[in-house]
């Protein structure tokens, strides 16, 4: 079974035929033809490796009214994601080999992106004491990322052991940082808005704080450690610091962080709320600037799909979280390319290369060229619509984008060489 | 006037005038009268929706959509459908679906009458939404400050307290800033928000200090569990350091005023021979409160003037 792609650009550079034979790019090159092949129109196309999200909420098991294995993927699949990486705070928890097998067989029998599970670090995400990490990781889930995201590992003691243990099986161990002490009753960022709102303020000490801690720990046992969704100009002075003195440390930033700010608080509309909170226009700024330098490794969506019942109440009330893998790409397009902070072998090593590498996926985040598995997406980066939240895939409506006129629309995604996304339509 | 009134902040002077304005007509109006009634907004129904405990405020609400003749509904949280899990959306609509014309809400959570505003038709009335504002709170405030005193522009006023979690506080701030008062809030740096240097205000920890300079001096209830909570160390330091006893009030100029807007914790941030004193305006607050109240449900409801 083969594909030719006419006319692609590939990083945004010169445009090039891609015959995709068998799962793998066998051939880049001008006027390519094979008997046979269905050939993909892409002139004028970014052609891009299959992005990877380190950070999704496909809610199965527990919240199918909110989200499924097989919503989430045909929703990643629009976005240009060939794996995504299902976050741990399912009901039940994917806590054992059990749970994040059901999801990664879910995963595979949906046929759309790589659902890729992460395990929780502690049984529960309650904190207390470690979940089976080997066994986990041993399964045929082949966990490599843990985290109790949703919640954080906040005992030191616990933590550096969570860090030493997954070093057995070069597993990393993903921190939702935030000391819970100082976010009780927590609603939006602390500050001046915050204040006039009368929201409960979520400091930006309450993240900078833990990082501070973990990379310390990390440093010291020398394990891996991945911040997940970092939210504030500090935590990226820390981040930067600690890479300076050789820590193993990755971190991520949500679209969201890149984009929007705390005044979207104002209107109490709670498809604002999310966790972290969003941040100022300081705070957007230094995340891009450290997207931009490598400070911070990837983009991680963060998608988290929430029922409209519990979105549509009083702020306080509410879930936090957002819809994310539709609009990633062109939540970076609009803070990273345009504004020239980024370029396409940027975006392809920041939302493909390392988070793969991250999550150790050999057969993701790899090159377009030669041999390589055929995962990859085309873009036309030059459309441009105003988001509206009936047509995305995800069985959720919380987009935060609703409305908002953004840059970029996926047209097809390949996944080992079979079209999942055609004409900007998931094939199944 | 607009069609809500969501918080004191967006307010402008014009708006605010007119409210106290139209407040003194009302209270003129009704001087002497044997009947205290308007018969402005008869056939209009007004759904007091309390999500809290409160009822001085509900009360005040009542009497004042009484005596301008509309129908009141009280409806509490407790012992509803609201304790069976409706949401606030689904109760608003069920209560504008038998037909009322404004909503007056109390909610714990800051923004719920804004969430309220743009689910229902009729006009929504803040009573206190977490928090965040106390709109007619200020206003009454405001117009008894005016009533007093005679002006607001270049009043001097100093809030004290628990400004952190106080709603009074913030639609105080706000609505005296925009009638021309000059704010000071004086609190424990424990019990002022990140942020307060924002505001249109001057901040001190002193209270000692700022009392001279008072022309009002307007006094929080300060809540018990923020005890536990390590803001302060104990009731006696606070009262100690931050209450208004007679010997501070001493050193207030000769016609300065003491407000509360209550319930009073006599002995902890007032004592009681200060609310009780000539200076004590509370019990011209809480007779105030219906007037003011009043203006405000006939100015946005539109009632045709009696």
């Amino acid at each position: 079974m083969s594909v030719i792609i006419k006319g692609a650009r590939p990083y945004g550079e010169d445009a090039a035929d891609l015959l995709l034979t068998d799962g793998r790019i066998t051939a880049i090159g001008d006027r390519l033809s094979s008997p046979g092949a269905d050939v993909v129109d892409a002139t004028g196309l970014v052609a891009l490796p299959g992005l990877v999200d380190l950070h999704t909420h496909l809610r199965e098991p527990g919240r199918e009214d909110a989200e499924t294995v097989e919503t989430g993927s045909r929703a990643a699949a629009l976005g240009g994601f060939t794996a995504v990486h299902a976050m741990a705070n399912t009901d039940p928890v994917a806590d054992t080999a059990g749970v994040v097998e059901q999801v990664w067989r879910l995963g595979q029998e949906a046929g759309l992106v790589d659902v890729v599970p992460v395990g929780a670090v502690t049984v529960g995400l309650r904190g207390e004491r470690l979940a089976e990490l080997g066994a986990m990781a041993d399964s045929a889930a082949r966990v490599r990322v843990f985290s109790d995201d949703g919640h954080c590992v906040a005992d030191p003691a616990l933590m550096r052991r969570a860090l030493e243990y997954v070093k057995a099986f070069d597993g990393v161990v993903a921190q939702h940082a935030e000391e819970p002490r100082l976010t009780v009753g927590a609603q939006m960022n602390e500050g001046e808005r915050s204040a006039r709102l009368g929201l409960g303020g979520w400091p930006a000490a309450a993240e900078e704080a833990v990082i501070a801690r973990d990379v310390l720990l990390a440093g010291h046992v020398g394990a891996r450690l991945h911040v997940c969704h970092v939210s504030t100009a500090g935590s990226v002075d820390i981040l930067r610091w600690a890479k300076s003195r050789g820590v193993q440390v990755t971190a991520e930033v949500t679209p969201h962080h890149l984009l929007l700010t705390d005044e979207c608080a104002e209107t109490y509309d709670p498809v604002f709320k999310v966790n972290p909170p969003l941040r100022t226009e300081a705070d957007v700024q230094a995340l891009r600037e450290g997207l931009a330098d490598g400070t911070i490794d990837a983009v991680g969506t963060d998608h988290a799909p929430h029922a409209v019942e519990d979105k549509e109440s009083e702020w306080a009330a509410a879930r936090p979280g957002m819809l994310g893998l539709e609009q990633a790409l062109s939540v970076v397009l609009e803070t990273m390319v345009e504004p020239g902070l980024l370029d396409w072998r940027g975006v392809a090593d920041r939302m493909s290369v390392r988070p793969a590498a991250i999550g150790r996926l050999g057969a993701h985040g790899r090159p377009l060229a030669v041999g390589e598995p055929a995962n990859l997406l085309l873009l036309d980066p030059t459309h441009r619509a105003a988001v509206d939240p009936a047509a995305l895939a995800s069985r959720s409506r919380n987009s935060p984008y609703a409305g908002r006129e953004l840059p970029g629309r996926v047209v097809a995604t390949f996944l080992r060489g079979t079209a999942t996304v055609l004409d900007g339509k998931a094939t199944r | 006037m607009r069609k809500h009134l969501l918080e004191a902040g967006d307010l402008d002077r014009a708006d605010a005038t007119l409210v106290l304005d139209t407040a003194a007509q009302i209270e003129a109006a009704l001087a002497g009268r044997e009947v205290k009634k308007l018969p402005t907004l008869r056939g209009r129904t007004v759904v007091n929706l309390f999500f809290e405990d409160s009822t001085r405020t509900r009360i005040s609400f009542e009497l004042a959509a009484k005596r301008l003749s509309a129908d009141v509904i009280n409806f509490s949280a407790k012992g509803s459908s609201v304790s069976k899990g409706e949401s606030l959306k689904d109760t608003a609509l069920t209560l504008e679906a038998m037909g009322s014309d404004a909503i007056v809400v109390r909610h714990p959570a800051s923004g719920a009458p804004h969430r309220l505003a743009q689910w229902v038709k009729g006009s929504v009335v803040n009573a206190g939404d977490g928090t965040h504002e106390h709109p007619t709170q200020a206003l009454l405030d405001a117009y008894t400050i005016r009533q007093r005193l005679g002006r607001l522009d270049g009043v001097r006023v100093v809030l004290v307290g628990d400004v952190l979690h106080s709603r009074v506080a913030r639609s105080n701030v706000w609505l005296l800033h925009t009638l021309g008062a000059e704010v000071t809030v004086v609190a424990p740096p424990t019990l002022l928000p990140v942020g307060v240097g924002s505001w249109p205000v001057t901040v001190g920890y002193d209270l000692d200090a700022a009392l001279p300079k008072a022309d009002v001096v307007m006094m929080l209830r300060v809540q018990a569990e923020r005890m536990n909570a390590s803001f302060f160390p104990s009731a006696r330091e606070y009262s100690r350091r931050y209450g208004l006893d007679a010997r501070r009030m001493a050193a207030l100029p000769d016609d300065a005023i003491v407000m509360h807007p209550g319930p009073m914790n006599r002995g902890m941030e007032i004592a009681a021979e200060v609310a009780d004193s000539v200076r004590s305006t509370i019990v011209d607050q809480v007779g105030n409160g219906v007037t003011v109240r009043m203006a405000v449900l006939y100015l946005l409801l539109g009632g045709s003037p009696s």
